[in-house]
Formats: structure tokens, C-alpha cells, sequence
């Protein structure tokens, strides 16, 4: 148990209404601790006390403390010693104790003594306070109680303090003040500041003692009176003369004023060279009255700086800083808790991806100030402690002279111009008054300003996302002067190019801008255009401007020719392809025109890429109907535009005087918007047969449906294409009739297909191929059909193809006869119905069909069907198409196929349609397909 | 009453501290502070109970002359100091405790305000009225 709380309540009975001399009771409290503290000496041994030290250090702080009352009481602390009044105290105060007991009279060392001798003399008193001060202050320590000890030794600093032995008090004081900052406790720092600046000024430590008195005239804890007598301190030093000029005294600026934000102009902190910058810093003044600065100054680490890219005009423009503020936080004001006088954590994503493959191998968090996070706790809390500031002496300082900080905000701003470039890092921020400097040492976070040189530099682009071919387009030319300053008479010369026009208007202008975008001037262009050159005066520009203006471009359309898309175009399965190729190609066909243009900056020339889309796509295809022809070609407008298009035209080239062409469709001008497509469509007629291939020449005029008149004339679209054999010779027909017996086709029941194939036309150059085979009486050629569904509405039962021997002669005609199953009920169309040309395999055409598909036409290898109604010239036929089966065994050469041309065969019962009605129990049907 | 009612942070800095009288203000910020020493050494001696036995009253931290000195210690470290007057006899150690657990519950009550920041100095009107009332009037 502590003996400190039943000694006090004790107490506190005892002094209940009895009144004594002033000082009577500490001598009864003191000499009573220090009786108890002996008997517990007497009755325990040393480890025993030791052990017991947290009970009984209490005692012995209240013996200190008594004993120090009673020395101020009786004088015994002052620096003249006592006078006669306290003399007569202390003799009362000594005739108070009475004798001493008996039991303790002989002993050497007794509380009685202890008192009387501490009483007695000056010398005496203070190595008594001092011995019983120091057991106090070690025995705290001992067990962990730092806070007392250091209230304890504080104490004893107010007493060397007034023994004027300053040094040694400085110790305690410094102790404590490091105790109560590091805890953050307001009240206790300032008292024992200012008992520390007293001490200070006493030990003439300059420097500390101005730090202190900065630090309190701070201080929003002490009166404005007091806080301006420490701020009147600072300003009487530093306006005295002192013996050696060079001498500076440095302190930390914290105390004196914080940096509160900067702000650049121009807010990108991006200067060019020669160009001015001004930074504009708000700093809080904490003196309590306004202060004289002769000098302000910023000092600048400067680097050169290897990222080209934050120079050039690119990133000017697309990164401006909001503002250009850059805020600093707030010091620790107030209440300096420890654990915000730490930085906050700066941490960064990291990603490490692997080079092959792009794919995420680390990630992970960096933080950027581990050095300042991880440093020892001691060295950070060693705030009060004069940290070597160290002025840094670099060639680059900003500089602001005879500034009055008024208490609270103040802006300063300084001007600079820059002149090499490179990056410029702001470190330092100092404030001088006379020899006295007031530094920020680190300015963070960290702020750089940028000074470029730039390259002059001529960029061309379109204002639109392409430019489209045929029609006038704009073109932005952008000059960036960098350090180059445009005189009078400077000009770009284009190189003129034969495919691409430059449109001269009478009113061009060119608009100067400043480097920050900002409209310095306009002024007129003049555009002279020779054969070969076009000049284009520029006006003149001062260094870092912008000079922009824009001049209209023409490029004549190519034309160009039919693709191998058209050649595939109308084959056996049209609708499908065109389907395909609208699909594949959305992206219009392009030129590149490339333009050398000479700068009057350099001596080498520019060369410019434009590439120029064509606006539109053409396909062409050819109908039939019967023996009648029809060319149709499709417009596709492929541009963002809508499009007049006037004075359609196809023309058969060459001398074809036996083709000819009507146009089906009336409308001279022709609408086409956006991502729409226009048919013109021509009947073709010819005058011998069997008629000439038609190389047609389609050409249309076409202008922007927005503008109604354009100041040049266009070149009117042209394409190209041929259009070969479109001559009928073979039409087919195809009947479904319902099993006999039944008015109407019933799914799954047997219905007789009739496929009528009929020649047209007697032999024309067109037959003459390796098919054609001669008789004695008529020529025949081999053709091979093949009936496929490829909806599956029909199942075709038994053969599916055949070959057949043609007689070349009109009107000849070949019926073939098969039974098809419907397998759904409704209007279906009918099965289709292809030709081919069979080639025997001895040709050296090209084939048509691969192995493969050739295998899959099984009825090939056994026509038995056929057979039966081959007529004596196609039994060697039949023997030819078995040798075919038996030599596909071998992998000999196999029997070819080859289509038709699309415009040769004409399917007259295309698009029909038979009425199926279903059979009563459908839902059972079963169909095996072989 | 009390005199002096101090709420001390984890890290051992004051989040609140409030005396009457104004002038002897100090004398009461070093009391208080030096008392951190006991609540410290009773805190690491608690420190082997289990939790939930854990007393959070700590009792009388130290006496002086004049004044004695209470400890409070919630779950969280956050430490109350009270200071009340040694004659007022009157004031028994159940009235110290309820006194402490109404701090303790206006503390919570800031601490559940969305703006406060923990680690922040207490200024909440409430918390202050509540401190008030606990308080001598000194005429």
C-alpha cells in the first residue's frame, strides 16, 4: 500500500480548524515524511525498499516539495539570501519545532537535524533541496514515472534559475520541454518555453533564444502583450549591428511564418524560353505585429531536363494544372500531437507486366517516403533542438526585397524570366531580417517549374475525321514557331501535285495565337499558286505563337475498276454474296496524297500525308428475265455526307455499235443520304447474236446535297466493269405434281418432281470446249444437274444428280423425272435446280469443284437412272462417267465440273411455290434420308 | 465537484482538458499530466486480466494537499482524468465512478458523430454542457 493517501487524510483531520504560523504545518509534513521514510529504512532491508519504491516515492516528492516552500518561505532561495523579516520567520519557525525527542537526540542524523541545519544557513538548505531532489528525480526514474520526474525536475531548474546557474537548468528545462512536446501538451510547452528563453538569454545562447522567442511569439497560448515583447526581441537583434557581417543566424521559418500555397502564372509552370514567370506564394505570418522582411527569397535547384515531352507545345495545351495552386498542409498548429507531426503515407500502384505476353506477373503498393515514415522515432522528436538548417547557396533564387509581413496572410509574388531550359525544383523558402535568416528547409510537396526551347514545328490535319475524295475539303495548317519569330515575307511552299488540287479563295485568314491559346491577332494569307509550287505567305508571328489557318483541298477521284468481286457476282448463289460483301467492306477505298512542303525554318522539306476515302462503293450485277438483259449497278454511299447525284451514264465501250442501252430509270438527279445505297438499272439490246461481252462505263456527277454551288467544277464518279456470255443458252423448269390419284402434295408422301431442261440457242463459240462432242448428224455437250434443298423442306429420294448429254441445238429438250418427299407442310418453295458443264478429265481447265464435293455426289458413280434415258451417244458417256468412278479409286484424274455462267442458264421456276398440306398424322413421321 | 476533468488520447496528448478556475489553468495541465504516470503503471499491471474483467475504473490515481486525482481508462486507451477537490468530503468513490461512466458516455457520443475525427480535440457543445454540469461553480 502507499503511505502517501493515509498520511494525507491524516492530515487533513489534523488541520480541520487550527490555525498556525504560515510554514508550521510543511515543517510538521516534512519532518513527519522523513520519520516514516526512516523507519521503513530501519525495519525492511534494501531490496525489500528497493522493490517498494512506486510507495514511497511519493514521500519523498512531498518532503522535496515542502522543503522547497519552506525555503522560499524563509528566503533561503533567493540570490541576496535572507533579509530581516524572513530571518525572524525562520527563528520563529525553528522555535516552533521544540526540542527534539530524546530517543532520536543522539543520533547523527535525524529528521529533526535534517530541518534545522536545512533552515539554519543558505549553503545548507540548497545541499539539502538538492540531495533530496536528486533521490526524488532518480527514484522516478527508476520506476518508469518520467513525467513525475521531470515535474520534479523542473522544479529544481526554477531553483538553479534563481541561484543564477542558468547552465544547470537548462538540462531540466530542455528535458521537460522534450517531454511535453513529444506529448503534445499546450500549456506546459509555453510555460517551459518561457522559462527556457529566460535561461537562454541569461546563457547568451543567441541563436536558441531566438528560436524560442520566435516560437513563442507565436505562441496563441501567451497574452499579445507577451507574444510582441518576443517578437520586439527578434526584431531588436536583428536590427542591431553585429561585429562580423558574414555571420547569419539561421532558423527554422515554422515558427515565424508558414508557407500556406503558390500559385505560378501561367498555371502550367511551363515557360518557354525568354517568356516571364511569376510565382505568387501565400505565406501566414504568426508574429503578433507586422514585421519588416528585408528579403524574401525562393532558392531554385535547377536540372536539366531529359523528358522531352513535357516541352513540346502537345503537352502545353493538354495539360493545364487547375489554377496552378499548389496547396501546402498546415503545420501541427495548436496542439502538436506526435502522430500528426509524421507525414502521410505517399503510396503508388505498381503493375509489372510481362513483356512476351502482356499479362499481369506483380502488382503491388510503393510507398514513396519510407525514409521518412521508418527513420528513429528519437531524431524526429527532436524538434526544439537547433536541427542544422542548412542554407543552401545554389546560382537560381527568386528573390523579393522589402516585403511587410502583416500578421496573417500575406502574398508575395515574384517574377522571373527564364532563360535556360530545363526543370527548376523550388527547395528553399527564406526570410531575412539582418542576420537573422527564418528557412523552410524542404518546400514540399515538391513544386518545379519547366522552362522549354521548342523546334518550329508545321503540322497539317483535316478538320474532319477523313477527307473525302472528289469533293472541296478543309485542312487546318498549324504552324508552331517554337523559337523561330515569323518575319514578313516568310512562306510555306507546297509542292503541287497532279491528282491533288489547292483551292485559292480570294479570303483566307490566318489567326495568331499566344502560346496559351489565347487570340493575339489575325491577319490576311495570300495563296499564290504557280504550276507547280503554291507559296502561302505567312504572317508575321512573334516566337511561341501558334499561326493557324485552313485552306480548301481537292482530289480528283480515281476510278476504280471492277473488282474480282463482280466477277463472282451472280453466281448460282447471289443473294448470298452480295450479302457477304456488304457486310466485309465498310471501309471506303483510299489515296494517299504526300505533299512536300519547304518552311523557311529549315532547309529540309516537310512531307504531309493526306489520305483522302472515296465516298462511294459500286457493284454491278446482271438480270435475266427469259432471254432479256438487264445491268444494274449499285451506288453505296459510304460517307458521313448526303450526296446529289446528277447525270447517271453508262456507255458501252469499244465499237459494240450492235449493243445497246436503255435506261429503265427516269430521275436525272438522284438523292443519296448517308450510308444509303441507288440502283440505276439498263436494259440491255443487242442486234446480232449471239451479242458481244459489254464493257460498260458507268459514270455519275455528284456533289454535296449541303452546298448548293461549289466554286469549282467536279469530276464526275466513274467505274468500270464487264459483263461477258450473258447469253441464255438453257432454260430450266422445275414442276412438282402431287402423287398421282391426289389433288394437293401431303408431307411425307412421294411427290414427282420434272426438271425440263431446254435449249435455246443452236451452237455458238461458247460451247466449243473439251464437253462438245460431235455425231454424225448434231453436236451434243454434257451437262450435270443436280437438285439440292438446301432448306431441307424436301427430302429428294433416290438420285439427286445426273449427267445429261445436250444436243446443241435450239429447242432441244431434256426431261428428268425424280420423287421428292416434302417434309413440312405450307407454300414451299421448290428445290433448286443447278447446271453444270461436265468436263471429261483429260481437260486442263481449271476444276470448279474440289475431291470432295465431288465424292459427296454420290449418284455420279452409279447412274443407273441416267442410263435409261441416255440415247445411244451417251452410252460412251455412261462408260466415261464409270471410268470416272473407277479411276477416283485410283486417284487418277477425275471428271470436272464446271458452273455455268449466271447469265447462260435461266431458271424459270425460280420463286415458285407449291401448296403442301400436311398428312393427318405428322407427328409420327419418320423419314430416313439415305 | 470536480475542478479539472481531462480527456487524454491513447498516444497520451489531450483531447480535452477543462479546469476551474481559469488561473490556476497550468497548475492543473502538469497535475494532470504527471498523473499519466500512474494510470500508465496501473494500465500495464491491468494488462495481464482478461478483458472482460477489466476494470475500466481506475480509483484514486494520486492525492496532493488540496486536490484529489481520479483515473478512468476505456477499452481503447483513451484516458479521463478528474480532478476534484480533497476537502469535499461528501464525495464518495460511487460518485466518482458514475461521474466517469457519463463521461464515458459522452465521450462515445462524440466519438459517434460522422465529423469528428478520432484524434481530433474535442469540441463538441455537448460534451462540454455534460462537463459543465460535473463542475464546481466558482462564484
Amino acid at each position: 500500500m502507499s503511505w502517501t493517501p493515509c498520511f494525507l487524510s491524516m492530515l487533513s483531520t489534523l488541520v480541520l480548524g487550527v490555525s498556525v504560523p504560515p510554514g508550521a504545518l510543511d515543517c510538521w509534513v516534512f519532518l513527519s515524511c522523513l520519520e516514516v521514510l526512516q523507519r521503513i529504512e530501519g525495519c525492511c532491508d534494501r531490496a525489500q525498499i528497493d522493490s517498494n519504491i512506486a510507495h514511497t516515492v511519493g514521500l519523498w516528492s512531498y518532503a522535496t516539495e515542502k522543503l522547497k516552500s519552506l525555503g522560499y518561505l524563509c528566503g533561503l532561495v533567493s540570490e541576496k539570501g535572507p533579509n530581516s523579516e524572513d530571518l525572524n520567520r525562520t527563528v520563529d519557525l525553528l522555535a516552533g519545532l521544540g526540542a527534539e525527542r530524546p530517543e532520536t537526540a543522539n543520533t547523527a542524523q535525524s529528521p529533526y537535524k535534517k530541518l534545522k541545519e536545512a533552515l539554519s544557513s543558505v549553503e545548507a538548505f540548497e545541499k539539502h533541496y538538492l540531495d533530496l531532489s536528486h533521490a526524488t528525480i532518480e527514484m522516478y526514474t527508476s520506476i518508469g514515472r518520467i513525467r513525475s520526474a521531470k515535474f520534479v525536475g523542473k522544479d529544481l531548474a526554477e531553483f538553479y534559475m534563481r541561484k543564477k546557474s542558468p547552465q544547470k537548468a537548462e538540462v531540466y528545462l530542455q528535458g521537460a520541454l522534450k517531454n511535453y512536446l513529444a506529448e503534445g501538451w499546450a500549456l506546459p510547452v509555453t510555460h517551459t518555453r518561457k522559462q527556457l528563453a529566460e535561461c537562454q538569454k541569461r546563457l547568451g545562447q543567441i541563436e536558441n533564444y531566438l528560436q524560442t522567442s520566435s516560437l513563442l511569439a507565436s505562441d496563441c497560448h501567451l497574452t499579445e502583450e507577451e507574444r510582441e515583447s518576443f517578437c520586439r526581441e527578434i526584431l531588436s537583434f536583428a536590427s542591431r549591428q553585429t561585429d562580423s557581417p558574414g555571420h547569419k543566424i539561421v532558423l527554422p521559418l515554422h515558427s515565424f511564418a508558414h508557407l500556406r500555397d503558390l500559385r505560378f502564372t501561367p498555371p502550367n509552370a511551363v515557360v518557354h524560353v525568354g517568356g516571364v514567370l511569376s510565382v505568387e506564394i501565400t505565406v501566414c505570418s504568426q508574429m503578433p505585429v507586422p514585421v519588416q522582411v528585408e528579403q524574401i527569397a525562393i532558392h531554385v535547384h535547377f536540372s536539366i531536363e531529359k523528358n522531352n515531352y513535357r516541352k513540346t507545345a502537345e503537352w502545353l495545351t493538354k495539360h493545364r494544372a487547375a489554377g496552378g495552386l499548389v496547396s501546402f498542409p498546415a503545420e501541427a498548429a495548436p496542439c502538436p500531437a506526435p502522430q500528426s507531426s509524421l507525414p502521410a503515407l505517399e503510396l503508388c500502384e505498381m503493375f509489372e507486366r510481362s513483356p512476351s505476353d502482356n499479362s499481369l506477373n506483380t502488382t503491388g503498393i510503393i510507398c514513396k517516403n519510407v525514409h521518412m515514415l521508418l527513420r528513429r522515432q528519437e531524431s524526429g522528436a527532436a524538434l526544439e533542438a537547433s536541427t542544422g538548417v542548412a542554407l543552401e547557396d545554389g546560382a537560381h533564387v527568386l528573390k523579393c526585397t522589402s516585403v511587410t509581413l502583416e500578421p496573417g496572410a500575406n502574398t508575395i509574388t515574384f517574377q522571373t524570366q527564364a532563360k535556360e531550359p530545363g526543370t527548376y525544383t523550388l527547395r528553399q523558402l527564406c526570410a531575412s531580417l539582418g542576420p537573422v535568416c527564418f528557412v523552410l528547409p524542404h518546400i514540399h510537396p515538391p513544386v518545379q517549374y519547366d522552362v522549354y526551347s521548342q523546334e518550329p514545328q508545321l503540322r497539317v490535319e483535316p478538320l474532319a475525321d477523313s477527307l473525302l475524295a472528289g469533293i472541296p475539303q478543309k485542312v487546318k495548317f498549324t504552324v508552331t514557331t517554337g523559337h523561330y519569330t515569323v518575319k514578313n515575307g516568310d512562306s510555306l511552299q507546297l509542292s503541287n501535285i497532279e491528282a491533288m488540287l489547292i483551292l485559292c479563295h480570294a479570303e483566307n485568314r490566318a489567326v495568331i495565337y499566344s502560346n496559351t491559346r489565347e487570340k493575339a491577332s489575325d491577319a490576311a494569307l495570300r495563296v499564290q499558286s504557280s504550276d507547280k509550287v503554291t507559296s502561302i505567305s505567312l504572317p508575321a508571328a512573334p516566337a511561341y505563337h501558334l499561326i493557324e489557318f485552313e485552306l480548301d483541298v481537292l482530289s480528283l477521284p480515281s476510278a476504280p475498276a471492277a473488282g474480282g468481286e463482280s466477277a463472282v457476282l451472280g453466281t448460282t448463289e447471289p443473294h448470298w454474296k452480295h450479302r457477304d460483301t456488304q457486310k466485309a467492306s465498310h471501309s471506303m477505298a483510299t489515296t494517299d496524297h504526300r505533299v512536300s512542303i519547304d518552311c523557311p525554318w529549315s532547309i529540309y522539306s516537310t512531307v504531309i500525308a493526306l489520305t483522302f476515302s472515296m465516298p462511294f462503293r459500286t457493284t454491278h450485277s446482271l438480270l435475266s428475265a427469259g432471254t432479256r438483259k438487264y445491268v444494274q449497278v449499285c451506288v453505296q454511299n459510304l460517307s458521313e455526307l448526303d450526296f446529289q447525284l446528277s447525270d447517271s451514264n453508262l456507255v458501252a465501250a469499244g465499237d459494240s455499235s450492235d449493243l445497246r442501252l436503255v435506261p429503265l430509270h427516269t430521275d436525272s438527279q438522284q438523292h443519296v443520304r448517308s450510308e444509303q445505297a441507288v440502283f440505276f438499272v439498263w436494259e440491255l439490246k443487242w442486234t446480232r447474236e449471239p451479242p458481244p461481252p459489254l464493257h460498260g462505263q458507268f459514270s455519275v456527277g455528284f456533289s454535296p446535297a449541303s452546298e448548293q454551288r461549289l466554286p469549282v467544277s467536279l469530276k464526275p464518279y466513274t467505274y468500270e466493269f464487264q459483263v461477258d456470255s450473258f447469253f441464255t443458252l438453257y432454260s430450266v423448269t422445275a414442276e412438282i405434281s402431287p402423287p398421282p390419284g391426289a389433288e394437293l402434295c401431303k408431307t411425307g408422301a412421294l411427290c414427282s418432281l420434272e426438271v425440263t431442261i431446254t435449249r435455246l440457242a443452236d451452237l455458238l463459240e461458247v460451247d466449243k470446249d473439251e464437253a462438245l462432242t460431235e455425231s454424225e448428224e448434231y453436236f451434243s455437250t454434257k451437262l450435270m444437274y443436280e437438285v439440292v434443298d438446301n432448306s431441307s423442306n424436301w427430302a429428294v429420294c433416290g438420285k439427286s444428280s445426273g449427267v445429261v448429254s445436250m444436243p446443241v441445238c435450239a429447242r432441244a429438250t431434256h426431261r428428268v423425272h425424280m420423287e421428292v418427299m416434302p417434309l413440312f407442310a405450307g407454300y414451299l418453295p421448290l428445290p433448286d435446280v443447278r447446271l453444270f458443264k461436265y468436263l471429261p478429265h483429260h481437260s486442263a481447265h481449271s476444276s470448279q469443284l474440289d475431291a470432295d464435293s465431288w465424292i459427296e455426289n454420290d449418284g455420279l458413280s452409279v447412274d443407273k437412272h441416267v442410263d435409261e434415258q441416255l440415247d445411244s451417244s451417251s452410252i460412251r458417256s455412261r462408260g466415261s462417267g464409270h471410268s470416272a468412278a473407277s479411276s477416283e479409286h485410283k486417284g487418277l484424274p477425275m471428271p470436272r465440273l464446271q458452273a455455268l455462267p449466271p447469265g447462260q442458264v435461266f431458271n424459270c421456276s425460280a420463286g415458285t411455290q407449291v401448296l403442301v398440306v400436311p398428312s393427318k398424322d405428322d407427328h409420327v413421321l419418320e423419314v430416313s434420308v439415305t | 465537484m470536480a475542478v479539472c476533468v481531462a480527456v487524454i488520447a491513447k498516444e497520451n496528448y489531450p483531447l480535452y482538458i477543462r479546469s476551474v478556475p481559469t488561473e490556476s489553468e497550468l497548475k492543473f495541465h502538469y497535475m494532470v499530466h504527471t498523473s499519466l504516470d500512474v494510470v500508465d503503471e496501473k494500465i500495464s499491471a491491468m494488462g495481464k486480466a482478461l478483458v472482460d474483467q477489466r476494470e475500466l475504473y481506475l480509483g484514486l490515481l494520486y492525492p496532493t494537499e488540496d486536490y484529489k486525482v481520479y483515473g478512468y481508462v476505456t477499452n481503447s486507451k483513451v484516458k479521463f482524468v478528474m480532478v476534484v477537490d480533497s476537502s469535499n468530503t461528501a464525495l464518495r468513490d460511487n460518485e466518482i465512478r458514475s461521474m466517469f461512466r457519463k463521461l464515458h458516455n459522452s465521450y462515445t457520443d462524440v466519438m459517434c458523430n460522422p465529423f469528428y475525427n478520432p484524434g481530433d480535440r474535442i469540441q463538441s457543445r455537448a460534451f462540454d454542457s455534460m462537463v459543465t454540469s460535473m463542475m464546481v461553480q466558482v462564484c
